[in-house]
């Protein structure tokens, strides 16, 4: 057997991350070398990891901008695939990651957790995503899959004095554990009929007619039901407002963005080049998940008093009009589906961070009445707010109008008129916990007239950016659409 | 019926019995003793598939050193059987229920006809399963290869970040710096005159 050796280009970010996160470890395990083992020492936030992941993160990103092309290239006998989708994807993913870890800083060093660990685990879980996402095998898909979420069980511990982190962390590990069971009892059925685990090849196979559509029925079933909790979807649902309550603010902010573009990429990967000839099969599934999703997300959603809980049932709702895109199973729909998920995780963003502005040592800014009347104490950073809860809601001028839109827009194309009613109507419901926050914000009276403590300026700036930015792109969204759908076009077109 | 497909059932039932018993079993050493079972069992199933590297290492890893492992551990931790039960029962009902729908749902699915996976033709006589294993391993499937390696490498690092603690002010010593002593730092030598022994008596008392 003579192996050819693969494309290694298409795979250098890949590269690049996985070195820099050893590099940060090494840094990590060597720089606190000789110095005293005080109280002092312990807590000292060590910036070394912080300054090596923002500069790798940004070094990937010029990588992936340098070599995409726009051409379809594979590598690794296949099980790599570098296209338009991946590059976008990717590029969202690095920015995330990059916002994830300046809104974060001041936090962790509040808390004793700004040391390397804390970024290695961070570019493992990024390269976990991007495996992911340039995946086109169900091997790689599946280990992607499993390095991002080893890492992110470990980052959600990783305020081990912490009994309601350490419970999220053993609820998402458990529950975890069981969807991944779940995917690779189905992975396993898709094998056994079409005996390829390649995604392309397995289309074919199914393209040309199976003589055991049993088989198929009963691996598609765990295969969505193992998706279905990876992505947080009722009602596979239980364990987001969980983790997203328990986990440190900083954790959550990461696991509410950037893995969402990841899971994106795995249900695309899964469902549009693998099992496209099953998507009659699977439609169904996903449109019952979805309406399932978009109910128990918004009606839940009301009664919470914890800001990250409310904002975990309002991603519930959210991964509720992403499998609505996904489920018309056209090229329009998945664009949809992308541009949804790109300014979602724009807005999420924006969100947690401004929760982790607001969270000082010993305070964590996370009940609803903590933002009563932060009009007055700190109008601009309350204005942001009103500008993320509004976009959240789907109001125009903001982006997320444009989202929820395109969204319907390929629902009715497709003919699921019923399903876009549906969808709409859970949304007016929805805009009520949303506007709720709103009104917290201008019109009850504050506990204290203390003005918000000053945060380092880089957060200050990036969150001004990402709240201006859900309003520019709610004004000119046609850039970002037209990007989605060209992306998705030269992939599937 | 052939004889391999009686040993295969035969092994397949024992499988099934035993990964029942690792479930219900209400000594946690009886329930690792019979995941052993079950392993060596499973270890028979691929020997059947001509698949001898994997059902050695299968044997090799888990029962031989995993399974070891986990037994001590079990033997050592304090375990309050009546507490765990409780908690079990109070279960129970639901967990019934969901596993009961679960069943008729796959036999009303599944029942009555075959499932029609069909086992793979049988390999000829000098196919060597190490040998291609080995060889898929290390070219067409070096990427999983190699992300599994980074799997493990994480479960390392997350596993030392949750559990080593630097606490402040605990006397320890640094194994490197005791390797790297040298006589200079520990020995010194003084360079005494030679003295009388009766000077010598003087400055010892």
């Amino acid at each position: 057997m003579i192996l050819s050796m693969p494309d290694l280009l298409s795979a250098a970010p890949e590269m690049l991350v996985l070195v820099m996160a050893c590099v940060v470890l090494m840094f990590e395990a060597y720089a606190v070398r000789g110095q005293a083992d005080t109280a002092a020492a312990v807590a000292r936030p060590r910036v070394a990891g912080y300054v090596l992941t923002l500069a790798t993160l940004l070094a990937a990103a010029g990588l992936t901008a340098f070599t995409a092309s726009g051409v379809t290239a594979t590598a690794f006998s296949g099980m790599f695939v570098d296209d338009a989708l991946a590059d976008l994807l990717k590029l969202m993913t690095y920015f995330a990651g990059i916002a994830a870890a300046i809104y974060s800083r001041q936090y962790l060093a509040d808390r004793a957790l700004m040391r390397g660990e804390y970024f290695a685990l961070l570019l493992f879980a990024v390269l976990g995503m991007m495996v992911m996402i340039s995946a086109s095998h169900l091997l790689t898909l599946y280990l992607g899959l499993e390095l991002l979420s080893l890492a992110l069980y470990a980052m959600v511990a990783l305020r081990r004095d912490d009994a309601v982190a350490v419970e999220a962390a053993m609820k998402y590990f458990v529950l975890g554990a069981l969807a991944s069971g779940l995917l690779l009892y189905g992975m396993s059925m898709l094998y056994g009929l079409t005996g390829t685990l390649e995604l392309g090849k397995m289309a074919a196979i199914l393209a040309g007619g199976v003589d055991e559509p049993v088989v198929l029925a009963f691996g598609l079933v765990f295969v969505v039901a193992g998706l279905g909790f990876k992505l947080g979807a009722a009602p596979f649902h239980m364990w987001v407002p969980d983790i997203y309550h328990g986990a440190p603010t900083a954790v959550t902010l990461f696991i509410g963005s950037a893995p969402k573009l990841a899971a994106f990429a795995f249900v695309i990967r899964l469902l549009a080049d693998g099992l496209q000839p099953a998507h009659g099969d699977w439609q169904q599934m996903l449109a019952v998940m979805a309406v399932l999703s978009l109910a128990v997300g918004n009606l839940a959603a009301i009664m919470q008093t914890n800001i990250k809980r409310m904002l975990a049932y309002s991603t519930i709702a959210h991964m509720g009009f992403l499998l609505l895109g996904v489920m018309t199973g056209e090229v329009n729909g998945y664009s949809a589906a992308l541009f949804y998920v790109v300014t979602y995780v724009i807005m999420s963003l924006g969100a947690f961070g401004l929760i982790l502005h607001l969270a000082r040592a010993g305070f964590e800014a996370d009940a609803l009445d903590d933002y009563k009347g932060l009009n007055r104490r700190a109008p601009w950073l309350a204005a942001l707010m009103a500008i993320l809860m509004l976009s959240m809601a789907g109001l125009p001028p903001f982006v997320g109008f444009y989202a929820k839109l395109t969204v319907l827009q390929a629902l009715v194309g497709a003919g699921w008129i019923w399903l876009a009613v549906v969808a709409v109507l859970f949304s007016l419901v929805g805009a009520y916990y949303y506007l709720r926050v709103v009104k917290r914000l201008y019109f009850d009276t504050p506990h204290s007239l203390e003005p918000v403590t000053a945060t380092p300026g880089d957060a200050r700036m990036l969150l001004s950016v990402n709240g201006l930015a859900v309003l520019a792109l709610g004004l000119l969204p046609q850039p970002l659409l037209s990007l989605c759908l060209q992306a998705m076009r030269l992939t599937y077109g | 019926m052939e004889f391999s497909a009686v040993i295969f059932y035969l092994f397949a039932a024992i499988l099934l019995l035993a990964g029942l018993r690792v479930i219900t079993a209400k000594n946690p050493v009886h329930a690792a003793l019979a995941l052993v079972l079950a392993f060596f069992t499973a270890a028979g199933l691929w020997i059947l598939l001509e698949a001898e590297f994997l059902a050695i290492t299968l044997v090799l890893v888990y029962v031989g050193a995993v399974m070891v492992l986990f037994l001590f551990v079990v033997m050592m931790l304090d375990i309050n059987l009546e507490q765990l039960r409780q908690q079990f029962w109070d279960y129970l009902p639901i967990a019934a229920l969901v596993a009961g729908l679960l069943i008729v749902q796959m036999i009303l699915v599944l029942g009555g006809e075959t499932f029609g996976l069909n086992p793979p033709a049988p390999k000829p006589a000098g196919y060597s399963n190490t040998k291609e294993l080995g060889l898929l391993l290390y070219t067409e499937y070096v990427y999983p290869f190699e992300l599994a390696a980074v799997i493990l490498l994480v479960a390392i690092v997350a596993a030392i970040a949750l559990t080593l603690r630097r606490r402040a002010g605990v006397k320890w010593v640094d194994p490197a710096v005791q390797v790297k002593v040298k006589r200079e730092g520990r020995v010194r030598l003084v360079n005494l005159k030679p003295q009388k022994p009766q000077a010598q008596s003087e400055e010892d008392a």
